[in-house]
């Protein structure tokens, strides 16, 4: 009976060893742009993704590989050139654990495509919707407050700040003797 | 004879394996490089030697398993054992002379592969996941001009290669022409290479990349000096502005869209670095790093749906309509 009891334990660890990540290599043409329509605030600051997003089980938010290729846009869209590593350059940080418009995906998404005042530029000619999806997921999971299991792939130079998937936002944040942001609110 | 002998042994040996190829197309014992034919002098000479080495081992063996001393019974007798001695010391004198004469010989044979010429061409290839840029270099930066997966050299020249890995490590390879030599992120590894004939010589990657190793090839292009300079002058030009009116079309839908923030075509606003410099893609032989020739018809396949045919590569699906299809694939087909 404790044999029988181990050896079916093993075959339920060995199934579960099946399990896999998924990757989505091709977004179908009808669900890219099923995806492009956000439902956003008046205010353009949150509100809802589209519901073939849920469908989708939320892929863009912890997808290992979704992570890593919105790691590899942030760098070839430029984004460091304003944002730095993360924690803000000419352009604001994803750290300091302020959002401008709100940490929603959606927010987030809209702020690429179709850019914000004061210099954020409009991506939607420059990318497809799921490279939009991709370098959100990849922002949002810089500027979380919560670590991730998923992780994009490792920086090559030498590291500036806490892993993508530790939640830097949380482990840097310094609300300082004199917030930069003074209605920034209470520690996350 | 013995050469002879060799060359049976060593196409026996590889007959299986190459059954499959017709032509020399890719292939280290069909040399055309200074470096290729070194390298296949030294595995020949190896094999053979080898060869002769394991018969004499074995009618060795024979002559010993013939002339065995039954039991321990029979008394040493000296002149047998001085004998086998000398035998024993002469085999290792040999052994020794044997190993030595190959270190000796690949040193010379693998220490030609970065001999540096004077006057050289230079050029950078970097590999990325999965494709090959080409960078010809040169001390006048006017002068310097960038395409993708295809390399053009003049034959009998030492062309000297900057090799760097942008994203894992690659592996530079075109058997034909030299031996390996990877290109790893952070450092800057160097080949010569110099082709003795004029031909179409294909390189793989050599080193395992990611999902699409197997599609990422490149062609080298050995041809005269005159061919290579009209060649070179005609890629640094800027690309050649469309006159068909569906080819005018084409650019406009291709800097408009997503197409120009990752390609540069020279001559347009289009100057994306992130994928390969498009300025005359339609005289490269082949597409999408060796795997479809360059028609205008594959090339709109590979626009249409470059995820169903080369997966996982960074090449997006871009939404576009069916006329824009055929706008940007007319374009593309018509930068020569």
């Amino acid at each position: 009976m404790k044999r029988m009891t181990s050896i079916l334990l093993a075959v339920v660890a060995a199934l579960a060893g099946c399990q896999r990540e998924q990757r989505q290599l091709r977004l179908d043409p009808p669900t890219a742009d099923a995806l492009d329509k956000i439902a956003l605030m008046p205010n353009g600051i949150a509100g809802a993704p589209p519901r073939v997003y849920f469908a989708l089980g939320k892929p863009y938010e912890a997808n290992a590989y979704n992570l890593s290729q919105g790691k590899r846009l942030y760098s070839w869209f430029g984004c460091k050139s304003c944002h730095g590593d993360g924690q803000g350059g000419s352009g604001p940080s994803f750290l300091d654990g302020w959002w401008y418009y709100g940490p929603e995906m959606v927010s987030i998404f809209a702020s690429i495509r179709d850019g914000r005042p004061h210099g954020m530029p409009s991506f939607r000619d420059k990318m497809t919707t799921d490279q939009i999806w991709q370098l959100a997921g990849y922002v949002q999971t810089i500027g979380s407050y919560e670590g991730k299991t998923a992780a994009p792939s490792r920086n090559d130079e030498k590291q500036t700040r806490p892993a993508e998937n530790r939640a830097p936002a949380k482990l840097r944040f310094d609300q300082g003797p004199s917030p930069v942001h003074l209605d920034q609110g209470p520690t996350p | 004879m013995i050469r002879a002998l060799s060359k049976i042994c060593l196409s026996a040996m590889l007959a299986v394996p190459l059954a499959a190829c017709g032509s020399n197309w890719q292939s280290a014992l069909d040399v055309h490089g200074t470096s290729a034919i070194s390298l296949k002098h030294l595995i020949l000479l190896i094999v053979a030697v080898c060869s002769v080495v394991w018969m004499l081992v074995m009618v060795a063996l024979i002559w010993a398993l013939w002339h065995r001393r039954e039991g321990l019974s029979t008394p040493p007798q000296p002149g047998r054992e001085r004998r086998m001695t000398i035998a024993v010391i002469g085999a290792v004198i040999v052994t020794a002379v044997i190993i030595g004469t190959f270190t000796i010989m690949s040193f010379f044979a693998t220490r030609s592969l970065s001999v540096a010429g004077q006057d050289e061409l230079t050029i950078r290839v970097r590999g990325l996941q999965w494709w090959w840029g080409i960078e010809y270099l040169g001390p006048d930066p006017s002068r310097r001009f960038e395409t993708a997966n295809e390399i053009h050299i003049p034959v009998g020249r030492s062309v000297h290669l900057k090799l760097e890995g942008l994203d894992v490590i690659h592996s530079f390879w075109v058997p034909s022409l030299a031996g390996k030599q990877d290109l790893i992120p952070g450092r800057s590894n160097e080949l010569t290479i110099r082709a003795e004939q004029p031909g179409v010589y294909r390189g793989q990657c050599a080193e395992y990349c990611g999902m699409q190793h197997a599609h990422m090839a490149l062609l080298v292009i050995a041809e005269s000096q005159d061919d290579f300079d009209k060649w070179a002058n005609a890629e640094r030009n800027a690309a050649a502005q469309p006159v068909e009116e569906e080819a005018a079309a084409g650019m406009q839908t291709f800097l408009t869209k997503p197409c120009a923030a990752c390609h540069t075509i020279r001559g347009t606003i289009a100057a994306g670095t992130t994928g390969p410099d498009l300025t005359h893609v339609g005289s490269r032989r082949t597409i999408a790093a060796g795997l479809f020739e360059t028609t205008r018809g594959s090339l709109a396949a590979w626009i249409a749906d470059p995820q169903t045919i080369k997966p996982g590569n960074n090449m997006p699906m871009v939404p576009l309509a069916p006329e824009e299809l055929r706008d940007v694939s007319a374009y593309l087909a018509s930068l020569k």
